[in-house]
C-alpha cells in the first residue's frame, strides 16, 4: 500500500515535470526563434545594406525568360536575394537562399530549385518557416490582396503584388508549378509563390500566397515607394499570444 | 521524488529553497542550450514545403 502510494506520487511528479518541460519548450521555441534567430536573419540583411548598399553583396542573376536547361546552378544554401514585405513591419527584410533543404531553411526563406528567378516568366517559389528558425513567415496569413512583396536583387527591386492565398495539403505541389496550380501549363506571366506551414505549430497543411509581378524597378531608380509607405488597412497581427491560444485550442 | 531531493539538500529551509531555485535554473539552461535545439528539428511541425513528384517547374519550355 505504501509502495503504491509512493509510486503514484512519483508518476504524478513526472507528469507535472513533463508538463513544465513542454511549456518551457514552447517558451524557448517562441523566444529563441524570434529573439535570437529572427534577429540574426534580419541582421544579415542589415549588414549587407551597410557594407554593400549598391547590391554587390547579392549574386548576379540572368535577366530575361528562363529557358529550359539554362537555370543557373546556384549551390544549395547560397544567398539569392532579399525579400521585403512591408505588411510584416516597417523595413521588414530577410535573406532568401537557394534551396529548400532543412539546413538552408534554418538560415532563412529558401527558393525552390528550378523555379523561376526574380522577375522571370514562370513561378518563383519561396518556402519559409512559420514558427521556428526565425519564423520569417509567421504572419503569412496577414497578407491581403494588393500587399506588396519586393524581391531585391543585385540589379533591381522586383515588385510583386499579392493576388490570393489558399490552404492546401502538403502533397499539392501544383502550387509551385510554372503556372501556379496548373501543372504542365506553359507560363506567360511572372508569379511569386510563398509557402509555409498551417496551422501554426502544425505540419498538416500548407499556407500558400500567390503574388503577381507588378513591375521591375532598376536599383538606380531607388527603393520603390511601397517599401516606405504604411500598408493599407491594418490586419490583425499574428501576435505570439494568438499563436499560443491557437495551440492550446487544438489548432 | 522532489521530497527526496528536498531532504538531501543541505542547510535550513531557506537554503534549500535557494538550492531548488538554482537547480531549476541550471536545468532550464541545459534544456535551452542543448536539449531543445537537438529535439526541435525532430518534431513533426513547421514543415513548410510542398512535396511530391515535381513537374519541371518555372521553365518556359515545358
Amino acid at each position: 500500500m505504501r509502495f503504491l502510494r509512493a509510486a503514484l506520487g512519483v508518476i504524478g511528479e513526472l507528469l507535472v515535470t513533463a508538463g513544465v518541460v513542454v511549456l518551457l519548450f514552447v517558451a524557448w521555441q517562441v523566444g529563441y526563434s524570434s529573439l535570437i534567430e529572427g534577429r540574426a536573419q534580419a541582421g544579415v540583411v542589415a549588414e549587407m545594406e551597410a557594407s554593400a548598399p549598391d547590391g554587390s553583396g547579392l549574386p548576379d542573376l540572368p535577366d530575361g525568360p528562363l529557358v529550359a536547361g539554362t537555370a543557373p546552378s546556384l549551390d544549395d544554401g547560397a544567398l539569392l536575394a532579399i525579400i521585403r514585405i512591408p505588411r510584416f513591419g516597417t523595413d521588414w527584410a530577410r535573406p532568401v537562399y537557394e534551396g529548400i533543404t532543412p539546413g538552408t531553411l534554418a538560415k532563412g526563406p529558401g527558393h525552390y530549385p528550378r523555379t523561376a528567378l526574380p522577375g522571370q516568366v514562370g513561378n518563383m517559389a519561396i518556402a519559409g518557416h512559420r514558427t521556428t528558425h526565425g519564423h520569417p513567415f509567421f504572419e503569412i496569413d496577414s497578407l491581403v490582396p494588393g500587399d506588396v512583396i519586393v524581391i531585391e536583387t543585385r540589379q533591381s527591386y522586383v515588385v510583386y503584388r499579392m493576388a490570393s492565398s489558399t490552404i492546401v495539403r502538403p502533397s499539392q505541389s501544383e502550387v509551385v508549378a510554372a503556372v501556379p496550380q496548373k501543372l504542365g501549363a506553359k507560363p506567360t506571366e511572372a508569379w511569386l509563390t510563398l509557402t509555409s506551414c498551417h496551422p501554426k505549430f502544425s505540419a498538416a497543411q500548407r499556407y500558400i500566397v500567390f503574388a503577381k509581378l507588378d513591375r521591375v524597378v532598376p536599383r538606380s531608380d531607388g527603393a520603390p515607394p511601397e517599401l516606405t509607405a504604411a500598408p493599407t488597412a491594418a490586419s490583425p497581427a499574428g501576435s505570439e499570444l494568438s499563436a499560443i491560444a491557437s495551440l492550446v485550442g487544438g489548432a | 521524488m522532489y521530497a527526496a531531493l528536498w531532504r538531501v539538500l543541505p542547510g535550513n529551509r531557506g537554503a534549500k529553497v535557494l538550492w531548488m531555485i538554482l537547480l531549476f535554473l541550471i536545468v532550464v539552461a541545459v534544456l535551452f542550450t542543448w536539449v531543445f535545439p537537438a529535439v526541435a528539428p525532430l518534431l513533426p511541425f513547421d514543415r513548410v514545403t510542398v512535396d511530391g513528384a515535381w513537374a519541371p517547374l518555372g521553365v518556359s519550355d515545358v
